[in-house]
C-alpha cells in the first residue's frame, strides 16, 4: 500500500467512514497517518478535556464537521454542580483560527454563552448546521446571531437546553434571503414565539423538512405553518390544546390528511385527547412518535392511536399507557426497535404505571426490539429472563426500577438473575442501566458475559469492592462507567488502574472511594485527570488539613493528553 | 417498666427491617443517599449492603418502617430523569393546580359558596346548567342563558389570573379554564356596569 500514490490511498480512505476504523488506519506507518489527517473531514470528541482544542485542528485542518461532549452524563440528573466546566468557548475560537471552512457543529452538555454563538455566526462562511443537545448558558440573543449571519444555514437543532429568553424576535433575524434551512427545532425554547415571522421564515424555505415548534406556538399558528410546510417530515407540533368547537380546531382536524411524507411526531405539549385526533391520518407511514409530554394523553387515547401505528419503530410514551397499552403496542407495532417509558408521576404511588407485565407483552410482541428505557415500579426476576429469551437483540437496555434497591417484589430476590439473563442473551449489548436490589453477582455476571459493553449506570447497588472489581477486569470494551451510591471504595478503584486508561471516564458519587485512595490513583497514573468536586463549603476551605481517610463526595476520572484543565473552578481540584 | 419500654420499642418509628435492632448511630443524612449497614443477623442476607433509607419502605405491610414520602423526593438526581423533562411536567402540573380547576363559587345574596371542579363540564353550556342546579335552591332568579347579561338579573362572573373580573363566555373554553380562579354570580344590577372596572 505504502507505494500507491497519496491520492489513491486518501480514495481508498473515504470508504473508511468510522471514527474508530480511522482512528486505527492512522496507526498503521506515518504515511498512513498523513493521508488520514489530512483527509479526515469528520472529527468526534468525546470528552472536552481529554485534548485541548488546538491540538485536534492541527493534525485535522481540514475537518467541516466537529462534535464535543462535556459535562458527564450524570450532570443530566443535578449531580455535577452548576459551573464545573464543559466550555464551548476555547472549541470555537480555535476552529474560528484554525477551521475556517467549518460546516457543522454538535456540541452536547456544554457552557455555550451569547458571545460563542456570534462568534460561530461570523466565522464561518460555510457554516451549515448547529446542533446543540443538554447545553446552557446562552440565550435567545446568541440564536439571533446565528439567524443573521449564517448565511445558507440549512440546520438549527436545540434539543432539551437551557435557553434564557430574552424575548421572541429571533426568528425574525433570518433574512428574507434565507431559505435554506432543511431542519428547524427549537422545542425546548420557552418564551413566547413570533407567529407571523415563523410563518414566513417556513414559507420561504421549500426544503424543510424537519420542524420542532416549542410549546408557545399556538394551535392557530400549527395551521397557518401546516398550510405552507406541506413536505414536512418530521414534525414537532407546539401547544396541541385548543377547544373542539373552535374554528381553529376544526382547521386542525383537515390539516394534516394532505402530509404524504410525515414519518416522525413529537412535541404534543399540553396536547388533549380531542386534539389528538387530528393526527389519526398519518399514523399508518409514521415510524417515531413521541407522546411524552403529554400528560394529559391517558391509557385509553393512547390506545386509540396506537392501534393505528402498526410501522412505528420508535415509541417514546409516559407510563399512563399502562401494560394494557403496552399489549396493544406489542400487538400492532411489529417493526418497534425503541421503546422509551417515562413516569407521569415522580413521587407517587403510581397507581397507574407499568410493571413486568408491559415489558413481558413487548418483548414478546415485537421481535426487532434492541432498545429500551423503561421507568417502572416494579420488576422481576423471571419477567426480565423471559425478555432476555424473547429478545436477544438488545443493544440498549436501560431500567429504571423507582425505589432504589427494590428487589423482585415475587420471591423478595435481588435482580442479580434477570440482569445476567439479559448480558447472557444480547452479546451486543453496549449499554445497560441496572437497578432495583443488586448483589455482587450481577456484576459478575455482567464482567463474564457483557463483551461488548460500553456504557455502564450503576446506582444503589453490590455489596462490596468485588462488584466493582468483577466490571473493571470483565468488560474488555467499558468506556463509560457511572456509579452512585454503591460500596465500592479504594480497593476497587486501585485494583485495575491501567484499565481506566482504555476508558473514556469514571464517575462515582455517594461512595466509599477516599482522598487517599485518588491520591493514589493520580500518582500511579499521570494521564488521567483525577478530579474531585467538594461542594462542601467546610472542608474546601481546608484542603490541606483533610485527612486522606476523609470520604469523597464525587469523584471525575477520566484518560487526557491535556493535563489538569485551567478552567476549573475552586470546588474541582484535580490531584 | 421494662415491658412498657418493650412495646414503645416495637411501635417506634426507626429506619430497619422487621425483627432487627435499631443501629447505635444515628442514620447518615439522605442526601448522600442515607447509606448505612444493615445488622449482621438480617434475615434476608442483605448484611453488608449500604442502602438509601428511602428504600426501607419495602411496604411489606409493617408499618412501622415506612418513611414518610418526602424522603424519597429527597435523594438528589433520583430518580435519573433529565432536569429538562421534570421541570416540562412539572411545570404543566403546577399550571393545572394553581389555575384553580377547583374553583369557588359565590353568588351574591347566598349564605354560603360552593366550590365546583371545572374540569368536568365540557363547555360553557353544561356550566351554566351546573350552576343553575346548583343555586336554585335560593330561587334567586332565572340564569342568563346566551352570554351577556342583556335582559336577566344575573351575570356569571370569574376572576382570571391576572385578578381581573371577567364576564363568563367571552374566550375559548379551554382558554377560561386554564385562567379561572373563582366564580362569581353578580346581581344584575352591578353586572349590568360590567365592562369597566369596579
Amino acid at each position: 500500500m505504502t507505494y500507491f500514490p497519496e491520492e489513491v490511498v486518501e480514495h481508498i480512505f473515504d470508504f473508511v467512514g468510522s471514527h474508530r476504523d480511522r482512528n486505527t488506519v492512522s496507526t498503521v506507518c506515518k504515511a498512513w497517518y498523513q493521508v488520514e489527517r489530512l483527509s479526515r473531514r469528520t472529527v468526534f470528541v468525546g470528552n472536552c478535556y481529554a485534548i485541548g482544542p488546538e491540538r485536534v485542528m492541527a493534525r485535522f485542518p481540514g475537518i467541516n464537521s466537529l462534535s464535543v461532549k462535556g459535562k458527564p452524563h450524570f450532570a443530566d440528573f443535578n449531580l455535577v454542580p452548576y459551573d464545573w466546566g464543559g466550555f464551548a468557548l476555547p472549541w470555537i475560537v480555535a476552529a474560528a483560527r484554525l477551521c475556517p471552512g467549518l460546516e457543522e457543529l454538535r456540541l452536547k452538555r456544554m457552557v455555550v454563552t451569547d458571545d460563542g454563538l456570534e462568534l460561530l455566526a461570523r466565522s464561518f462562511p460555510n457554516f451549515k448546521s448547529l446542533v446543540l443537545i443538554s447545553c446552557e448558558g446562552f440565550s435567545t440573543d446568541g440564536l439571533a446571531a446565528i439567524a443573521t449571519y449564517c448565511r445558507g444555514l440549512r440546520e438549527l437543532d436545540l434539543q432539551e437546553n437551557e435557553v434564557e429568553d430574552h424575548g421572541c424576535q429571533w426568528l425574525s433575524f433570518f433574512p428574507d434571503s434565507c431559505t435554506s434551512l432543511v431542519s428547524l427545532n427549537f422545542g425546548c425554547l420557552k418564551g413566547e414565539v413570533n407567529g407571523g415571522a415563523l410563518e414566513r421564515l417556513v414559507a420561504r424555505c421549500p426544503n424543510l423538512r424537519s420542524l420542532k415548534l416549542s410549546p408557545a406556538v399556538s394551535v392557530e399558528s400549527l395551521n397557518k405553518i401546516l398550510a405552507r410546510a406541506s413536505h414536512l417530515v418530521d414534525l414537532g407540533t407546539g401547544s396541541f390544546a385548543v377547544d373542539h368547537r373552535t374554528d381553529v380546531y376544526h382547521t386542525l382536524m383537515n390539516s394534516f390528511p394532505k402530509f404524504k411524507s410525515l414519518r416522525n411526531l413529537s412535541g404534543f405539549w399540553d396536547a388533549s385527547p380531542c386534539c389528538l385526533r387530528a393526527v389519526y391520518p398519518v399514523c399508518t407511514s409514521l415510524t417515531v412518535l413521541n407522546l411524552s409530554y403529554a400528560p394529559a394523553i391517558q391509557g385509553d387515547d393512547l390506545i386509540k392511536i396506537i392501534c393505528l401505528c402498526f410501522k412505528l419503530q420508535k415509541l417514546w410514551v409516559l407510563d399512563s399507557i399502562g401494560d394494557k397499552g403496552l399489549a396493544v403496542v406489542a400487538s400492532t407495532c411489529k417493526e418497534l426497535q425503541e421503546l422509551r417509558v417515562f413516569p407521569c408521576d415522580i413521587y407517587g404511588a403510581g397507581t397507574t404505571s407499568v410493571t413486568e407485565e408491559g415489558l413481558l407483552a413487548v418483548s414478546s410482541g415485537c421481535p426487532k426490539l434492541n432498545s429500551l428505557l423503561y421507568f417502572c415500579y416494579q420488576m422481576t426476576n423471571a419477567a426480565l429472563i423471559t425478555v432476555a429469551k424473547n429478545c436477544p437483540h438488545f443493544t440498549r437496555f436501560r431500567l429504571c426500577i423507582l425505589d432504589p434497591g427494590k428487589p423482585d417484589p415475587v420471591t423478595n430476590q435481588p435482580l442479580d438473575e434477570g440482569f445476567g439473563a439479559i448480558v447472557r442473551s444480547c452479546k451486543n449489548i453496549r449499554r445497560l442501566s441496572l437497578s432495583g436490589r443488586l448483589t455482587d453477582q450481577v456484576f459478575l455476571y455482567i464482567g463474564m458475559y457483557a463483551e461488548r459493553l460500553e456504557m455502564l449506570s450503576i446506582a444503589f447497588a453490590g455489596d462490596s469492592d468485588k462488584g466493582m472489581i468483577y466490571v473493571l477486569n470483565g468488560c474488555k470494551n467499558l468506556r463509560k462507567l457511572e456509579i452512585r451510591d454503591c460500596p465500592f471504595g479504594d480497593i476497587a478503584l486501585l485494583k485495575n488502574v491501567a484499565k481506566y486508561e482504555t476508558m473514556r471516564s469514571l464517575w462515582m458519587s455517594s461512595c466509599d472511594v477516599t482522598l487517599g485512595g485518588c491520591k493514589a490513583l493520580a500518582a500511579k497514573m499521570p494521564r488521567l485527570n483525577v478530579e474531585i468536586i467538594n461542594e462542601n463549603e467546610e472542608t474546601y476551605e481546608f484542603e490541606e488539613n483533610l485527612s486522606d481517610r476523609h470520604k469523597l463526595e464525587k469523584i471525575y476520572v477520566y484518560r487526557t493528553v491535556a493535563g489538569p484543565r485551567n478552567d476549573a473552578p475552586d470546588f474541582v481540584w484535580t490531584l | 417498666m421494662e415491658a412498657a419500654g418493650e412495646s414503645l420499642r416495637d411501635t417506634e418509628l426507626r429506619l430497619g427491617l422487621p425483627g432487627t435492632d435499631a443501629p447505635e448511630k444515628p442514620a447518615s443524612t439522605v442526601t448522600r443517599g442515607g447509606k448505612r449497614a444493615l445488622p449482621e443477623d438480617d434475615e434476608e442476607g442483605y448484611a453488608k449492603s449500604n442502602k438509601s433509607s428511602s428504600e426501607e419502605e419495602q411496604g411489606e405491610g409493617d408499618l412501622c418502617c415506612q418513611e414518610p414520602p418526602a424522603a424519597k423526593a429527597q435523594v438528589v438526581g433520583w430518580p435519573p430523569i433529565r432536569s429538562y423533562r421534570k421541570n416540562s411536567l412539572h411545570a404543566r402540573k403546577v399550571e393545572g393546580e394553581a389555575a384553580g380547576l377547583y374553583v369557588k363559587v359565590s353568588m351574591d345574596g347566598a349564605p354560603y359558596l360552593r366550590k365546583i371542579d371545572l374540569k368536568v363540564y365540557k363547555g360553557y353550556k353544561e356550566l351554566r346548567e351546573a350552576l343553575d342546579d346548583m343555586f336554585k335552591c335560593f330561587s334567586l332568579g332565572e340564569f342568563p342563558r346566551k352570554e351577556g347579561c342583556s335582559g336577566s338579573e344575573y351575570a356569571i362572573t370569574y376572576e382570571d389570573k391576572d385578578g381581573d373580573l371577567m364576564l363568563v363566555g367571552d374566550v375559548p373554553w379551554e382558554m377560561f379554564i386554564s385562567s379561572c380562579r373563582r366564580l362569581r354570580i353578580m346581581k344584575g344590577s352591578e353586572a349590568r356596569g360590567l365592562g369597566s372596572r369596579h
